[in-house]
């Protein structure tokens, strides 16, 4: 794709997913205000702390814009905090809380447990043809997943990563890895078509 | 690693949470009403301790670790990661506060020293540290300790941003510096910060400290928040400034908007109206320098 990727840059690890794009040849650019968006053919939203997210989400007036952009078929590439953005169901979150409902999940948030449980594993990923280093902090746990939804790879059992159509979710931080094979897997496979 | 097997504590997932954190206001509370505030006002973290640095100036003798009773009921408060400080070199403390759960161990000035030689061999922990820093050498010491974050230490409680300021030009403009040092002179560099010799060539050829820079000591509104994101910090720390304000709540929400929209002065000025009086604040004259405690 030729356009660039949006990275929603609020709050939390964006900078580290705008390097990885940037270091597979793909120009990455900041979405800050809603106007941010109007240039860019897909979104990568990053992990951080989703309560703060949300209500940035709605002081800049994205939340929208965002929604409204979704709606109209963006590729979408969530992880931790963004795949919780991307929940149609948030268990344990704020009840003020709002999220985007494009991915028919139910997640947890912290379900694996506070910082001291937080852990690096291998993960068997098909999609991109084998094993993955996943790093996982404070991590929302998927609970549920819509019929629809494709899972991807799992940890003992649970869904890890999940893909409907043009939204692609994770629970951990493939921007944290030394690996850009899930951003290329986006690029590639999940935006394809965007112009 | 086999497939699945899970490992906890690495520098990777150590730092990780702090990378998690950037753009992010941690705001110390001293009671579950006061996290619940800022959880509200957007904070990414709160500091779960006893007595804010404003009050520990006035009251005076020993601080140290707070109540374990008084850091359940605040992690039982919030869904951000909860945060506490340990005495320098108190290591039981630290034991203490992993056992807690706490997200983020603070070795901390603020808090009466417990050894005059030594900081906790972070190392041995599975929970994260985040270590104050005045300057480049103390960083690196710190993060060879085993630091997964630094905050420039800036002077707690004071409601003065002219110390973080300082700490944060110090550290930020030798790391430019020895961005621009040839081989040969990253030897002096070490000696002279005091420092490890590998972390020196690390910055020379990243441009970058190794953890990430987060900034605390002394601010107290938006305009402070926002002036040390422009000086390169990565996330701040605000203490006494937001409970001991007039009008918290609006004051804290304001702080998190101009950390976010920090380079944006139409933000900056539409969030800096009407909160109220900031903390009053004290010069530095005659001012116990807590930044001082730490080697």
């Amino acid at each position: 794709m030729t356009t660039p990727v949006g990275v929603l840059a609020l709050q939390g690890a964006f900078a580290r997913h705008i390097a990885v794009l940037e270091e597979l040849g793909v120009e990455a650019v900041e979405v800050r205000r809603p106007e941010h968006l109007d240039d860019v053919g897909a979104l990568v939203m990053p992990g951080g702390e989703s309560t703060t997210m949300s209500m940035l989400l709605e002081s800049s007036g994205l939340f929208d814009a965002i929604e409204a952009r979704l709606d109209a078929a963006m590729p979408v590439f969530g992880t931790c905090a963004g795949l919780i953005l991307l929940a149609s169901d948030i268990a344990d979150g704020r009840p003020d809380q709002r999220s985007f409902a494009a991915l028919d999940i139910s997640v947890r948030r912290n379900a694996y447990g506070r910082q001291v449980d937080s852990f690096e594993t291998d993960l068997a990923v098909d999609v991109i043809g084998g094993m993955f280093p996943a790093v996982f902090i404070r991590a929302p746990g998927i609970e549920q997943v819509g019929a629809d939804v494709d899972v991807l790879a799992s940890v003992d059992g649970r869904p890890v990563l999940c893909r409907r159509d043009h939204v692609l979710a994770a629970s951990f931080h493939p921007e944290l890895s030394a690996d850009g094979r899930l951003h290329r897997y986006f690029i590639d496979q999940v935006a394809t078509g965007v112009s | 690693m086999s497939e699945n097997e899970r490992q906890t504590g690495s520098t990777l997932v150590k730092r990780g949470l702090a990378e998690m954190l950037k753009g992010g206001v941690i705001m110390d509370v001293v009671n579950p009403e006061q996290a619940k505030v800022a959880e509200d006002a957007g904070a990414v973290a709160v500091m779960a301790l006893e007595r804010v640095p404003a009050d520990i100036r006035v009251d005076g003798g020993i601080a140290r670790m707070s109540d374990p009773e008084m850091i359940d009921g605040i992690q039982a408060a919030v869904t951000i990661p909860v945060m506490a400080k340990a005495r320098i070199g108190h290591f039981v403390e630290a034991q203490i506060l992993e056992a807690l759960g706490v997200d983020y161990v603070d070795e901390s000035e603020v808090l009466s020293p417990a050894d005059e030689a030594h900081h906790i061999d972070k190392w041995a922990f599975t929970v994260p540290f985040v270590c104050g820093a005045t300057n480049l050498g103390e960083a690196l010491r710190r993060i060879s300790e085993g630091a997964c974050m630094i905050r420039s230490k800036g002077e707690a409680g004071t409601g003065n941003v002219i110390e973080a300021v300082r700490h944060l030009r110090s550290i930020i403009g030798d790391i430019k510096k020895i961005g621009q040092a040839d081989s040969a002179e990253l030897f002096d560099w070490a000696k002279q910060l005091q420092a490890p010799l590998p972390l020196v060539q690390e910055i020379a050829e990243t441009g970058t400290l190794p953890v990430p820079l987060f900034c605390a000591g002394g601010l107290a509104t938006p305009a402070d928040a926002a002036l040390a994101m422009q000086l390169g910090a990565e996330a701040v720390f605000v203490g006494s400034g937001i409970f001991k304000s007039d009008d918290p709540a609006p004051r804290a929400k304001a702080i998190v908007e101009a950390t976010t929209n920090f380079a944006d002065a139409d933000i900056l000025a539409k969030v800096s109206r009407g909160l109220g009086a900031p903390m009053t604040g004290i010069g530095m004259d005659d001012t116990l320098k807590f930044a001082e405690r730490g080697w």
